[in-house]
């Protein structure tokens, strides 16, 4: 009999699209219960968006002041005493999850399993090492609980058509206060949320400094796509750090992933491997881009953006 | 104060992993191997702090094999004051890991541990966490920046959502982002230097360290290739295309 409790994410009293996601791969599990678990200073809003995720059995609200920011060091603790009962614990591998489930598996004293692509079994996943370059199968001892992180590009969100009924937990655990939030600055913009969206596109180097930029936000704005970008775009400066794609940033699986002035170094392919439609724009013909590319357009951004623009009237 | 830092050995980031045909592990053999990146970035940081003052001995610590001294000597020539090298010639888990590191906070106390946010070769993003968790100690993970004053480290973070800071009391845990700094390189002379610079060698087994691993890799595959598709001459034509797919 398993058990899955899934740990949500959310920020600013909203629930994240990874926690859905986090869903269908326990579901993938064939457990007797998922239950999803939301720690909040005022989990309330969240707990009834989590509710409805089809495949929740039911919500477990934690309501604490010391749960107004996601601080690992302060979860951790009331995670891994939630975590009595249940077979395993899924977190999405976002950096939420990154910084948390590690934290919990260390205090029930287990290995984590990071990365989640495929569930072969209930105690048997697959996941990806060297940067998706190679894949492994693992298979964790059927003793012990499973700690895992859910790589979000490999599974679709959960529908939210469920119900399911939510009930406040109390944890008695005493919590440390030698970590506190300061602040968090939040890039500001309407596009759409590059981790979800069905479109994306994305610059690099090519695009040469932050002002000429804005040539990608015009051509994603008229199509109604998420902005990302390669590291070498994010090093130079000419966009936030949470812009990046990648092995070290977001890993992305768009229907439409539009990749304008990037040579495709594999540290940024793995960030792009699940999308459905790559598209390559660079002026250089030789660019690895264009190996894994489905469609290639070679030549200059500058002219060929403002085309594809006209182009679409 | 000490500062430990994790010096982890991988093959080089520019390598092309190969998967070996019978699904039995990666090929390394004949591959060049280098520092983890984000390790190379711990170890800058945690020079920097030397520098400025806030440190006064900078550790460096791997865990491996015994051909891993060679390796060791880079983060000397580096600038690293002196080398742990815990002795193993089996690969070992993030926990594992941790639990080794955990015997070596210790029985140096520092008032920092500075390790790559995650290792290239497995990935697994977990080390430094668990580390924080064993020793009950605060973690700033993803660091793109670390300001130390007044027993406190005051550290901005690269989260999903932008640019996160938190404030932790010493000692702590830090996990290096990319954008922490650039490493510096090893120069001829310090090469040289290094080789006076003590290594102390600790078999793991002597450390009693729990290193049951409850994880077992049992196959390894090459990734599931994309087909090279087609070029296009220009806009009007990838619009085309776009269109007969149904994305615009």
């Amino acid at each position: 009999m398993s058990k899955i409790l899934v740990i949500a994410e959310h920020l600013d009293g909203k629930l994240n699209g990874s926690t859905a996601r986090a869903v269908s791969a326990a579901a993938a599990a064939k457990p007797d219960a998922i239950d999803v678990i939301v720690l909040s200073d005022a989990p309330d809003a969240i707990a009834a968006e989590a509710a409805k995720i089809d495949g929740v059995t039911k919500v477990l609200a934690v309501a604490r002041a010391e749960n107004a920011h996601a601080l690992a060091a302060v979860i951790a603790p009331q995670v891994a005493k939630a975590a009595a009962g249940y077979t395993h614990v899924f977190a999405p591998s976002t950096t939420f999850g990154k910084d948390l489930a590690p934290r919990v598996a260390a205090l029930l004293g287990v290995s984590q399993v990071s990365d989640v692509m495929t569930v072969e079994g209930p105690h048997s996943f697959k996941r990806p090492i060297y940067a998706g370059n190679a894949i492994v199968t693992v298979e964790v001892d059927a003793g012990s609980t499973v700690v895992a992180t859910i790589r979000t590009a490999s599974w679709p969100a959960a529908a939210s058509t469920g119900n399911a009924q939510v009930e406040a937990l109390s944890l008695d655990v005493a919590l440390p206060s030698h970590t506190r939030f300061v602040n968090l600055q939040q890039g500001k913009s309407d596009r759409p949320d590059l981790q979800g969206a069905p479109k994306v596109v994305s610059g690099g180097r090519g695009v040469g400094s932050k002002e000429n930029f804005e040539i990608i936000y015009k051509f994603a704005d008229k199509i109604g796509a998420a902005v990302g970008a390669s590291r070498a775009a994010v090093d130079a400066g000419y966009v936030p750090n949470e812009m990046q794609v990648g092995q070290t940033g977001k890993i992305i699986a768009p229907e439409l992933y539009i990749a304008v002035g990037i040579s495709g170094a594999i540290q940024h392919l793995t960030g792009i491997k699940d999308a459905g439609t790559i598209v390559a724009i660079n002026k250089d013909g030789e660019a690895p881009i264009f190996e894994i590319a489905d469609i290639g357009l070679v030549g200059d951004l500058f002219k060929i953006l403002p085309e594809l623009e006209a182009a679409l009237g | 104060m000490k500062i430990l830092v994790g010096y982890k050995r991988v093959v080089d980031y520019n390598v092309r992993i190969q998967v070996k045909p019978d699904g039995t592990g990666v090929v390394t053999d004949g591959v060049k191997l280098s520092a983890n990146p984000f390790d190379d970035i711990a170890l800058e940081e945690a020079l920097r702090l030397r520098e400025k003052g806030v440190a006064e001995e900078v550790i460096v610590v791997g865990i491996g094999p015994a051909d891993l001294t060679a390796h060791l000597r880079n983060g000397l020539a580096m600038g690293a004051n002196r080398a742990i090298h815990v002795q193993t010639a089996d690969a070992v888990s993030p926990l594992t890991a941790a639990r080794t590191f955990l015997k070596l906070v210790e029985k140096e106390q520092p008032g920092l541990v500075i390790l790559g946010k995650q290792a290239i070769d497995d990935d697994a993003n977990q080390t430094g966490q668990m580390l924080a968790a064993l020793w009950d100690r605060p973690q700033a993970t993803f660091a793109s920046k670390v300001e130390i004053a007044d027993g406190k480290a005051t550290v901005t973070r690269e989260v999903d959502a932008g640019l996160e800071t938190i404030e932790a009391d010493l000692p702590a845990v830090v996990t290096t982002d990319l954008r922490l700094n650039e490493p510096r390189f090893i120069k001829l002379p310090d090469i040289m230097k290094a080789k006076s610079k003590p290594i102390d060698v600790i078999e793991l087994g002597s450390l009693g360290v729990d290193a049951a691993d409850h994880i077992k890799t049992t196959h390894f595959a090459a990734p599931p290739k994309r087909s090279k598709g087609v070029m296009v001459n220009d806009a009007a034509e990838l619009v085309a295309a776009l269109k007969q797919k149904g994305l615009l």
